[in-house]
């Protein structure tokens, strides 16, 4: 075994210049995948870490029905009581009710139509960053207090300040038209313009008291730092709700199918290239592997006469390209890891990043995942490739005869 | 001085030599050069689409506002239309403008209520203008600028539960900051692409808008479309200086984002272009100077006899410029029946939720235009050209006497 090794090491040093070319040529496509996967892989993790804290959640209860036609009368009754028997089954806290409206809100200027969503103040600061957002006032203060909170862009559009009151006008659950006015006690910036100027936040009970809703709410959200937990809390959350009728509980990606379904076209498309890619270098080192073995003829024809079996050939043609890819593989894998790792640190990011990166949550910072996937899924699919390109040229040595092979010059 | 015609005639018969190497070469060539157009012709296919939608959703190529509009979207903001602006819009180079009242409304059915805008067209220039006519799927367009109905997007329908016939309530502000409200009859359900542009809007006549607000010959915004996209800055010139009072933007300015689009297609497929030919470049280098190293004694008689060794540079550079002349053949010619067999585009409806928020819709064109396959071609010739040298100047340096020796 040790023998084979040896020669297989020796034979891809023959041509030192060709060999160090090949090599260049994964390690060149290894790097670059390393590199690319990972910063796709950053950024997705960016965008649903974004489109998830900002406001929606990692997973909501909601009436069944309730995604799909998101009317008032999808309600869930004692919203707020389901919420605690929650909090108190699974012992988790960052779970918050609301009740969710629309509003045509005035100032003494300017009218505006906005979402307007009733929260339960001491538990929405742990599922939303919103409350932490507050640049000018404070967020608001209890479940019944008479406050109203207002994101930035609308503040401009309507030209209202903290202490100004705003009145309210929608339609109630019962279709009566609800009203009132309210004081802004807070204005917060999320970095989100569109949610800016979007919505608005009330105390839940005021909420319930403005729209005619008695106890009932619409969705009960859930919040957690790391999104691959969510499966366990998935699980914990709905057999807490399981006695309740026409409950259901849903991930992030359900809420929000469109960041899931664009990441999963970026990734599509993004491998559609990276395998076209690795198409080119595969058959640009196919040549190598072939000439290889096809100058080596007349060797190939004496060592069969000593008696090597062609099988035992192949596989000295298989050991040389192994060698040649894992060496080169190593090479560009730790050059594209060395890429990312300082990336991790330091953050990439170019003109107009910003722009694109508010338009989905994200900011505009990029920076790499380091994991087992991003830095070896992108080698391991080169690898397999390079093998089986060095499969052809092994498999036309079984068909060596050694005596003509010996006459080849 | 030995003549051209037999340098490439032996050049050409070199290529051939090992007829399986130069085809595997060949092979790895035509499938980046296919992958360059292809991804090329994609990209292009999105950011039209992008830019496409853009200027058909209300946008147009050049919009006129009051200068404090865009800031805030208010009917106070707006202006009035007079014969200054008329003539203005005379201009040759504008094939058709359309003037609009454009406010935040709120709409109300018996089921349910929605925030959006509200916009009041003169029906007859909308009409070739923006996506309204040719989008709607139930009822129809306004007969004139008298029609009183008004028209909602199909997902506002099914929201607000109400349908075609029905009457809805339109809530919005006048210009004395007081609320006005009417209620109007749905004659007409539009369908896009986009569920946003489906819920964000509704459509009245100006008329109506007009008596709604308690305004008259108000003007929110002024759509342009030019002659053509080229034509979009010397019109805005000409306008700014017969409308100093106005804001007049581009969509560029107004869309920001569908133009950064557009540039960071442009940029990528650059990198793109670039990495393809790296990848490419090793295997030509690589597989050149394996036919020289095959073919050393070969050179060495070729200098012994007193060839110079220029013409060995040229033979080998002609030999790699004959590979990089077929697979271009190849890799355009593939590209093309690629694009041809896609015929629409590709559809990835699978993906609608995820397309709608990049803002495109589910089937993307492959787009060929000359500039992308001009820029393709062009790099991999001119860089193709430059890896040529390095193989054909290792073949010229071989010293005589070595390589004739060597077996």
């Amino acid at each position: 075994m040790s023998t084979n090794w040896r020669f297989a090491w020796r034979n891809i040093w023959r041509h030192p210049r060709r060999t160090i070319l090949t090599m260049l040529a994964i390690a060149f496509g290894s790097a670059l995948l390393v590199f690319s996967i990972g910063f796709q892989l950053g950024q997705y993790d960016l965008m649903i870490k974004g489109s998830v804290s900002i406001y929606q959640g990692l997973i909501q209860v909601q009436k069944d029905g309730y995604l799909d036609e998101p009317k008032m009368r999808n309600s869930i009754e004692n919203i707020q009581s389901v919420t605690q028997k929650i909090r108190e089954s699974t012992g988790i806290n960052s779970i918050a009710a609301r009740a969710n409206g629309f509003a045509l809100v005035s100032s003494q200027q300017r009218s505006y139509g906005t979402l307007i969503t009733g929260v339960e103040p001491d538990f929405e600061k742990d599922v939303s960053i919103i409350p932490g957002t507050v640049k000018q006032g404070h967020y608001l203060s209890s479940d019944e207090a008479n406050e109203i909170i207002i994101g930035k862009s609308l503040a401009k559009n309507i030209k209202a300040e903290i202490g100004d009151e705003l009145t309210i006008m929608g339609s109630g659950r019962d279709g009566s038209i609800a009203a009132t006015i309210l004081p802004v006690v807070g204005i917060y910036e999320s970095g989100s313009r569109e949610l800016d100027r979007n919505l608005i936040q009330i105390p839940l009970k005021t909420f319930q008291k403005i729209f005619t809703m008695g106890t009932h709410g619409h969705s009960i959200v859930f919040y957690h730092d790391d999104i691959k937990q969510e499966p366990l809390f998935m699980s914990q959350i709905s057999s807490a709700v399981a006695d309740q009728k026409n409950l259901v509980t849903l991930s992030w990606d359900q809420v929000q199918p469109g960041v899931k379904q664009m990441i999963e076209l970026d990734y599509s498309s993004g491998w559609f290239m990276y395998v076209v890619l690795i198409m080119v270098i595969t058959f640009s080192i196919l040549n190598t592997f072939l000439m290889s073995v096809l100058e080596r003829t007349r060797e190939f024809g004496i060592m069969l006469a000593l008696g090597y079996k062609p099988f035992n050939i192949g596989k000295l043609v298989m050991l040389e390209a192994l060698l040649l890819t894992l060496f080169a593989l190593a090479f560009g894998t730790l050059i594209g890891l060395a890429i990312n790792l300082y990336y991790a640190k330091y953050g990439l990011t170019f003109e107009g990043m910003e722009e694109i990166a508010s338009m989905y949550n994200m900011p505009s910072t990029l920076y790499p995942q380091i994991s087992l996937e991003s830095t070896l899924l992108g080698p391991l699919i080169i690898f397999i490739f390079t093998l089986l390109s060095a499969l052809y040229p092994a498999m036309k040595i079984r068909k060596l005869q050694p005596v003509e092979a010996m006459r080849k010059i | 001085m030995t003549s051209l015609p037999l340098i490439i005639a032996l050049a050409w018969r070199n290529l051939w030599r090992n007829k399986r190497r130069t085809a595997v070469i060949l092979f790895a060539m035509a499938l980046g050069v296919w992958a360059m157009i292809v991804t090329a012709a994609f990209m292009r296919g999105m950011a039209l689409q992008v830019l496409d939608d853009t200027i058909d959703n209300l946008t147009g190529h050049i919009q006129i506002h009051n200068n404090n509009y865009l800031d805030d979207p208010v009917i106070e903001n707006s202006f009035k239309t007079n014969k200054a602006i008329e003539s203005a819009l005379q201009h040759t180079d504008i094939i058709n403008w359309s003037n609009r009242i454009r406010v935040p409304a709120v709409i109300s059915s018996e089921r349910d209520t929605s925030g959006l805008v509200l916009v009041g067209i003169d029906p007859e220039r909308e009409a070739d203008l923006s996506f309204l006519k040719s989008s709607i799927s139930e009822g129809q367009y306004f007969s004139g600028a008298d029609d009183k109905g008004i028209i909602i997007g199909k997902k506002l329908a099914e929201n607000l539960e109400t349908r075609l016939g029905k009457r809805v309530v339109v809530i919005t502000q006048n210009t004395r900051n007081e609320i006005s409200d009417r209620g109007f009859r749905i004659t007409g359900i539009y369908d896009t692409p986009t569920e946003g542009m489906e819920t964000g809007f509704v459509f009245m006549t100006r008329r109506s808008a007009e008596t709604l607000i308690g305004v008259a010959n108000l003007s929110s915004e002024i759509a342009i479309i030019t002659r053509s996209l080229e034509h979009v800055d010397p019109v805005i010139k000409a306008l700014k200086s017969d409308l100093p009072d106005l804001d007049i933007q581009s969509w560029q300015t107004i869309q920001p984002f569908t133009q950064l689009i557009v540039e960071m297609y442009g940029d990528f497929q650059y990198i793109w272009h670039l990495i393809v030919f790296l990848a490419m470049s090793f295997g030509i280098i690589n597989t050149l100077l394996m036919t020289i190293f095959e073919r050393s004694r070969e050179f060495g008689l070729f200098q012994a006899l007193g060839l110079k060794p220029r013409f060995i540079l040229m033979q080998v550079w002609i030999e790699s410029m004959f590979m990089l002349a077929i697979a271009l053949i190849i890799g355009n010619l593939v590209s093309w029946l690629t694009v041809l067999s896609t015929g629409d585009g590709i559809d990835v409806s699978a993906f609608a939720k995820g397309m709608e928020m990049a803002q495109l819709s589910n089937i993307i064109p492959f787009i060929i235009i000359s500039e992308d396959l001009f820029l393709a071609n062009s790099i991999v010739i001119v860089l193709g050209m430059l890896t040529g040298l390095y193989p054909a100047w290792r073949a010229s340096r071989l010293v005589p006497a070595n390589a004739i020796t060597r077996v």
